[in-house]
């Protein structure tokens, strides 16, 4: 088997553990450690395809690079708004999060 | 003769609408200026329409044509703007200005305390420019556009005082009389369209095809008769009438101009104007005698008995309005512009003399004035003059254009003749019941008993026209017939007859006889007809009944027309329609249960798109590859 494709399949099955994650659980924290599962998924691809793909070369693995930088940002401000919102409204329960309705 | 002033026609009707765009522009601050604007405008047009006429009266009666005013082009179709200059119209420009100088000289001092005056200058100064500009038309479109805009300023007239009910529902009235009448005229200007050769519209065109008998029989009666419908409407001829009594609710100087003198006899006018479409056609002149005839009877019955002032003043100019139709229709063309060219002049002098007992009298009901003859002088004088003129009697100018057409009806149509003679009978007794009741005799209230002279500026147009009322017959005497070759352009059959001068004096003064027996010297009880018969007295008071008449076959069944048209409208129309609205709105509501705020809802809506997306994409592909 093509040494690709299981890093695709391994990120696929990451990607997919994130999203299911991201959408369906009920604490926001959990949520933002999905989105981060599925970034890192991205990032599984990025290295994969920078070592085995068709014109190996480095870009992919300074792309993770940055991704992982920016990830690490996401969460900073994530956590900290997660935070300001249960100041807030005592509440860390996305259910609870429904503003966007009015 | 080379036309000089005929060319400049044109400014005639020019400077009565500057007047009007001026006070338009200035606005309800131009109280003072408004009226002084009004005055100066028509004074300019007054002098222009003389030099116009003095031309015209020294040349040969050649009309004056100008039509190079392209307005529009349509295949091989053109119609031209432009104006015409004939011994008719000069006549008319004459007319239609003196009379309405007199009659904003005259508001000055009518209208003095209304909070309106310069809105009523203007409506007076836009209806000149109308009324003028209808006259010197040269084809028959520009004629109807004039001929609605007359009607829209009467309209406004007559709502003038518009918190007033009765006048709201009066100007409603006769803008929906009228119409009826203007739809047979509009139907006729298209038939003429469709039938004149090459489409021309203008009345050179119209007289040469109708003489030549290009347009003849059947259809030559159908445009006759439609072009008369518009002129019933216009001119208050029976069945069309009942709008112009009412129309009495205006400012009186209103009634004067517009529904005395100059308005209404736009439809004589337009008969005479059309007057070769008239002849090409025995039958549709027939109507017309007829129609013309029966309205004067049949509106000087009316006049007999009623009680407010400007009604029987209202009454009486259709009756004359049916004087001069029926003139026409038994081819009396001179005699029967003539009467129009002297009934402008009394009749504008008698609205204008009753105005002038309202204005000092706040009264209209002739039953509760009496002995204003010593207190009001000039009024009394003038007002007298008006009535004998109105009666026919000699030298007044009423008589010699009523002998005039009495004269022609002995000698075509003797019938007709003797329901004129009757109708002006009639007419001096319903003149002289006018008179005694509301000048002479006892005052009859407070306030006649204490009334004054109204002002110099309201006095002063009625001397002016009582003078017009006495000399303006000399125009056209017996024995000469000028004025008729003048207008005509060819000499008619003498027709003048010693016969019918004596009668109709007779028959005037023994009207007025019989007027002053019962109602000034009352040597005759006041009820003795209507004693007697009371049914004919009732009729006559309740006007044949024909506003009931109108009411219960025309008005009442349209109601209940409009009562299911306006169901189905409510029901039908707007149900449509409020289905549609909540069919939206349910869509909506559904579309609201989707945007529950939940974030995550959203993530997997979009995911579940995607998926779609990609499937389709996918499934797109492999039937692309398979197939």
């Amino acid at each position: 088997m093509n040494m690709v494709a299981s890093f695709l399949i391994l990120a696929a099955i990451l990607f997919c553990i994130g999203l299911y994650g991201a959408l369906t659980k009920r604490s926001a924290i959990i949520v933002l450690l999905s989105v981060e599962l599925m970034l890192n998924a991205v990032n599984l691809n990025l290295v994969a395809f920078s070592r085995w793909g068709i014109a190996p070369n480095l870009t992919g693995q300074i792309f993770s690079l940055f991704t992982i930088t920016i990830a690490a940002v996401e969460v900073a401000v994530g956590i900290a708004i997660l935070i300001a919102y249960y100041r807030s409204k005592g509440t860390s329960d996305v259910r609870d999060m429904n503003a966007l309705k009015r | 003769m080379e036309a000089v002033y005929a060319q400049y026609a044109w400014l005639v009707p020019l400077f009565p609408l500057i007047a009007f765009l001026l006070i338009l522009g200035i606005g309800r601050t131009a109280n003072r200026t408004g009226p002084v604007i009004g005055v100066i405008g028509t004074s300019i047009s007054f002098v222009v329409a003389l030099l116009v006429l003095f031309e015209q009266m020294k040349g040969d009666g050649m009309a004056y044509v100008w039509n190079d005013l392209e307005w529009i082009r349509a295949g091989n179709f053109v119609l031209e703007m432009g104006f015409e200059v004939n011994p008719l119209n000069a006549l008319m420009l004459v007319v239609v200005t003196f009379v309405s100088l007199l009659v904003n000289v005259y508001s000055i001092g009518y209208m003095k305390d209304d909070a309106r005056i310069s809105v009523f200058f203007s409506y007076i100064a836009l209806f000149t420019f109308s009324m003028l500009a209808l006259v010197i038309s040269e084809n028959v479109v520009q004629l109807y556009i004039f001929w609605e805009l007359v009607g829209v300023c009467s309209f406004l007239l007559i709502g003038f005082w518009y918190n007033k009910p009765e006048a709201r529902a009066a100007a409603k009235k006769a803008f929906i009389v009228t119409r009826i009448g203007d739809v047979g005229l509009f139907i006729g200007i298209l038939l003429l369209v469709w039938h004149m050769p090459e489409h021309a519209l203008d009345f050179t065109n119209i007289a040469n095809a109708f003489g030549n008998g290009d347009i003849s029989g059947g259809i030559a009666t159908l445009i006759a008769i439609l072009i008369f419908i518009g002129a019933i409407g216009k001119s208050g001829q029976f069945p069309l009438h009942t709008w112009l009594p009412d129309a009495m609710e205006g400012p009186t100087p209103i009634s004067a101009l517009i529904h005395a003198a100059t308005m209404v006899a736009a439809g004589v006018y337009l008969v005479a104007r059309m007057y070769p479409v008239f002849e090409a056609s025995p039958e549709a002149l027939q109507v017309v005698a007829y129609v013309g005839a029966f309205t004067a009877i049949f509106a000087a019955i009316i006049a007999l008995t009623q009680r407010d002032i400007k009604r029987i003043l209202a009454y009486s100019t259709v009756s004359q309005l049916g004087y001069m139709m029926m003139a026409l229709g038994i081819g009396a063309y001179a005699a029967g512009i003539f009467h129009l060219f002297t009934h402008a002049f009394f009749k504008a002098l008698l609205f204008l003399a009753a105005g002038s007992v309202i204005h000092m009298l706040h009264e209209q009901d002739i039953f509760k004035m009496g002995g204003l003859w010593r207190r009001m002088k000039v009024t009394g004088w003038t007002f007298v003059i008006g009535g004998l003129a109105l009666s026919g009697v000699f030298p007044f100018a009423g008589f010699w254009s009523k002998d005039a057409i009495l004269a022609e009806a002995y000698h075509s149509q003797p019938v007709l003749f003797w329901i004129g003679l009757f109708t002006a009978f009639l007419t001096a007794f319903y003149m002289a019941r006018l008179f005694f009741l509301a000048f002479s005799g006892p005052a009859k209230s407070d306030r006649a008993s204490q009334v004054l002279e109204s002002p110099f500026v309201m006095t002063l147009p009625l001397i002016i026209l009582a003078v017009f009322s006495i000399v303006a017959g000399f125009v056209n005497i017996p024995g000469s017939d000028r004025l008729a070759t003048w207008l005509t352009g060819e000499a008619p059959g003498e027709h003048g007859s010693l016969l019918v001068i004596i009668l109709s004096n007779v028959v005037a003064l023994a009207g007025i006889l019989l007027g002053w027996l019962m109602y000034g010297k009352k040597q005759l009880p006041q009820d003795w007809l209507s004693g007697r018969a009371a049914w004919a007295h009732r009729l006559s008071y309740r006007k044949f009944y024909i506003d009931e008449l109108y009411d219960y076959l025309i008005v009442r069944p349209l109601r209940v027309i409009g009562y299911f048209l306006h169901l189905f409208d409510e029901f039908i129309v707007d149900g449509i329609v409020r289905l549609i609205a909540s069919m939206t709105t349910a869509l909506g509501r559904t579309g609201t249960r989707l945007q529950n705020g939940q974030l995550q809802t959203y993530g997997l809506v979009s995911l579940l798109g995607l998926v779609i997306i990609a499937v389709a994409f996918v499934g797109w592909r492999f039937v692309i590859h398979a197939g």
